[in-house]
């Protein structure tokens, strides 16, 4: 963490790279990171070799490989759920989401009786994704046009939404043989995984939207103050529309993701409680649930750290039974540390030691 | 203002849920039996509730059941699928006693919450076969009988069958939901008599994805592991493919040691990628249709009945396999 060697010999470098140190300490990401970064270092020590990278039948293989496919689901969660989020919302349908699009995308196939073929299983996946689209724009239907609370609109779904999953399986577990299918999930592109390109991809693309238009800026705004928003002239109406669908397309793409390397549309268990990993996600990464800002680079390091705490249990030979309590106590921490009152408190008594009072900016 | 709205939306959700309920339950009514003819000599009106449709192993188990409970067998079958809810299975087993049937069996969904309810139909004389799960009760005598899988017997199985085979296993253990009778009872064993050899364990929630996860992790956690013993056949398909991803050959280099027999399962063990599998069988509707039948006539049963299961080692032939339906 020290600075190299100090040119300028007005400040002293230690002043310096203390400086250096408050400004990245003050930034939002700086605590999650550093509890990813902790947990994978003392992984690696607990278990040498556990950071090591191989190439192995042509594809990239390791435990942080498997961090980062075991990442994609989560994160495909968390931007949807951290758009929604910003605007003050939240979507707590998309657990039920996944168990839906892969229940359609399956039972098509399996009806189809041609699951070997490509076009089957791009068809397949096309169909799951259509229909997550429409849930989501349901939401976004129940929330803006209605103006029912996004608690309740997404409630109704959460619950009934595997009722519609079981509905299209029949209230059996569908279970298919297509290699293109799986190769959603357990695939590689250039040796990476496909899950991992997929996520990747995603989020380029979602980042260019919102950063490189204006569009994040106006979701900023209308989490702050929707009212104020719409006088100003945002279509906060079509806007919040538009992320509750995005939210659901990629909940149907998480589920799909998620059950593809086993083919099995099992409408109980898939995507259940993920919304509280996603609504987890979105907040280690430095989000606040009240809405307003946001950060797509937040939900990144979040759903590193929650895989990691996955793997982090077995590598530390945990007992199976403490383990809920180990990943409790790892996520209070994170967000004790980034915890805003704490630090402006602790801001302001280091302030008061070395220098008098400098105005406190106050967050929003 | 504001709250009055909160609480008006409130009232709307809750109202729109519980309507959500009871579409719910009136279908897993008209699921039921197709014939309203009831009555008629010597067949025996049998109401089923059967706990839900969670896995592959229960819709065998009801599959069975159905073609146990024919017609031609003398049985007129009301069969309710209770969603995983012991209201619906509560309310199921309430309107079998109002329609009177002879016998009712049902899966409990949990253990507890039954004392009303088998009061009623002790009150009503209607005897109860319990199928799969037991129940605690303070009723007094508030069955006639249990059948069901003996979980603990099934860990024993596999228990000595490593003793025999794999004496020296370092063994990894891939455990189900913690705290389900599953997970319990075929640990036990496995606890009590490999102990030592027990490197390490971690739950993989007895599904495919979780049971890979778990596995590749405990392939660097535990780099001497030589046998990996999974509480299901999900989990252990699932560490198949970790360990190949590692470029081992599970079998071989990782021995497996599973539960449940499903068809996926069995045709690993049959391409030596798993080494012994206990079977937990759900094929029991004839059993069950026995005992009702005896208790119907007031013959003497025993309490409880252990559905037999067998184990498979490499040597399955490939007929066994295509003959699962499950």
């Amino acid at each position: 963490m020290t600075g190299t060697v100090a040119t300028d010999p007005t400040p002293s470098p230690a002043d310096r790279a203390r400086r250096t140190f408050s400004r990245l300490a003050g930034h939002t990401l700086f605590w999650p990171v550093v509890a990813l970064v902790v947990l994978l270092l003392a992984c690696g020590v607990v278990s040498p070799g556990f950071l090591d990278v191989t190439v192995q039948d042509g594809h990239l293989f390791g435990q942080v490989v498997d961090i980062l496919r075991q990442s994609a689901t989560p994160l495909l969660l968390a931007i949807g759920m951290c758009l929604v989020i910003a605007t003050g919302g939240i979507d707590l349908s998309v657990g039920a989401v996944m168990a839906i699009s892969l229940a359609v995308s399956l039972t098509y196939i399996a009806e189809s009786g041609s699951g070997t073929t490509v076009g089957t299983a791009l068809t397949g996946l096309a169909l799951g994704l259509v229909v997550a689209l429409v849930i989501g724009a349901f939401n976004g239907f129940l929330v803006t046009v209605l103006g029912i609370q996004p608690f309740i609109a997404t409630l109704i779904l959460m619950i009934a939404g595997r009722g519609i999953a079981m509905l299209i399986t029949k209230g059996q577990i569908t279970t298919v043989t297509s290699p293109p299918f799986k190769a959603i999930g357990s695939g590689y592109v250039l040796g990476i995984p496909m899950p991992v390109v997929i996520a990747a991809g995603v989020f380029a693309l979602v980042v260019l939207l919102v950063r490189g238009t204006a569009l994040g800026m106006l979701l900023e705004s209308i989490g702050i103050n929707r009212e104020a928003s719409r006088l100003a002239g945002v279509k906060s109406r079509n806007i919040t529309w538009f992320v509750y669908a995005l939210c659901g397309l990629l909940a149907g793409l998480a589920g799909i993701v998620y059950g593809a390397p086993t083919m099995a549309a099992d409408a109980n268990n898939v995507g259940l409680m993920k919304e509280l990993d996603a609504i987890m996600v979105v907040v280690l990464g430095g989000t606040k649930l009240e809405g307003g800002k946001f950060s797509l680079a937040g939900c990144v390091v979040g759903a590193l750290i929650l895989s990691t705490l996955e793997r982090a249990v077995v590598i530390f030979h945990l007992p199976t039974q403490v383990t809920p309590l180990f990943k409790a106590l790892i996520l209070i921490i994170v967000c004790i540390a980034g915890s805003d009152r704490l630090r402006s408190r602790a801001g302001a008594a280091r302030r008061a030691r070395r220098t008098p009072a400098v105005p406190v900016e106050v967050a929003a | 203002m504001n709250t009055k709205r909160t609480r008006r939306l409130t009232l709307g959700a809750v109202a729109a849920i519980a309507a959500l309920g009871l579409a719910a339950c009136s279908s897993g009514g008209s699921s039921g039996s197709d014939d309203t003819k009831g009555s008629g000599g010597d067949t025996i009106k049998v109401g089923f509730s059967q706990l839900g449709a969670e896995s592959g192993w229960r819709t065998a188990n009801t599959d069975s059941v159905k073609a146990a409970f024919t017609k031609d067998k003398g049985f007129d079958l009301t069969f309710v699928d209770a969603q995983q809810k012991q209201e619906n299975q509560i309310k199921a087993i309430r309107d079998f006693i109002d329609q009177g049937v002879d016998a009712i069996a049902f899966s409990p969904v949990v253990e507890t919450g039954w004392d009303q309810v088998l009061q009623e139909a002790k009150d009503a004389e209607i005897p109860v076969v319990l199928v799969d799960r037991t129940v605690k009760t303070s009723v007094s005598d508030p069955y006639a009988t249990y059948i069901g899988n003996d979980f603990e017997k099934e860990g024993e199985t596999a228990v000595a069958w490593i003793k025999k085979n794999a004496a020296d296993a370092k063994i990894f253990e891939l455990q189900g939901t913690l705290g389900s009778s599953a997970q319990v009872d075929r640990e036990k064993p496995v606890d009590s008599e490999l102990g030592s050899q027990i490197v390490g364990k971690a739950s993989g929630n007895f599904t495919r994805a979780e049971g890979k996860a778990a596995t590749e992790a405990a392939l660097q956690a535990y780099p001497n592991m030589t046998m990996i013993v999974s509480h299901n056949d999900d989990m252990a398909l699932g560490a198949i493919e970790a360990i190949e991803a590692a470029g081992k050959k599970p079998g071989t280099d990782i021995k497996i040691v599973s539960f449940d027999g499903v068809r996926d399962g069995l045709q690993a063990l049959h391409d030596k990628k798993i080494n012994y599998i206990v079977e937990c069988n759900p094929v029991y509707g004839d059993q069950i249709a026995d005992l009702v039948k005896k208790v119907v006539n007031g013959e003497d049963v025993a309490k409880s009945t252990i559905v037999p299961d067998e184990a498979f080692d490499q040597t399955i032939t490939q007929e066994t396999i295509d003959a699962r339906k499950y």
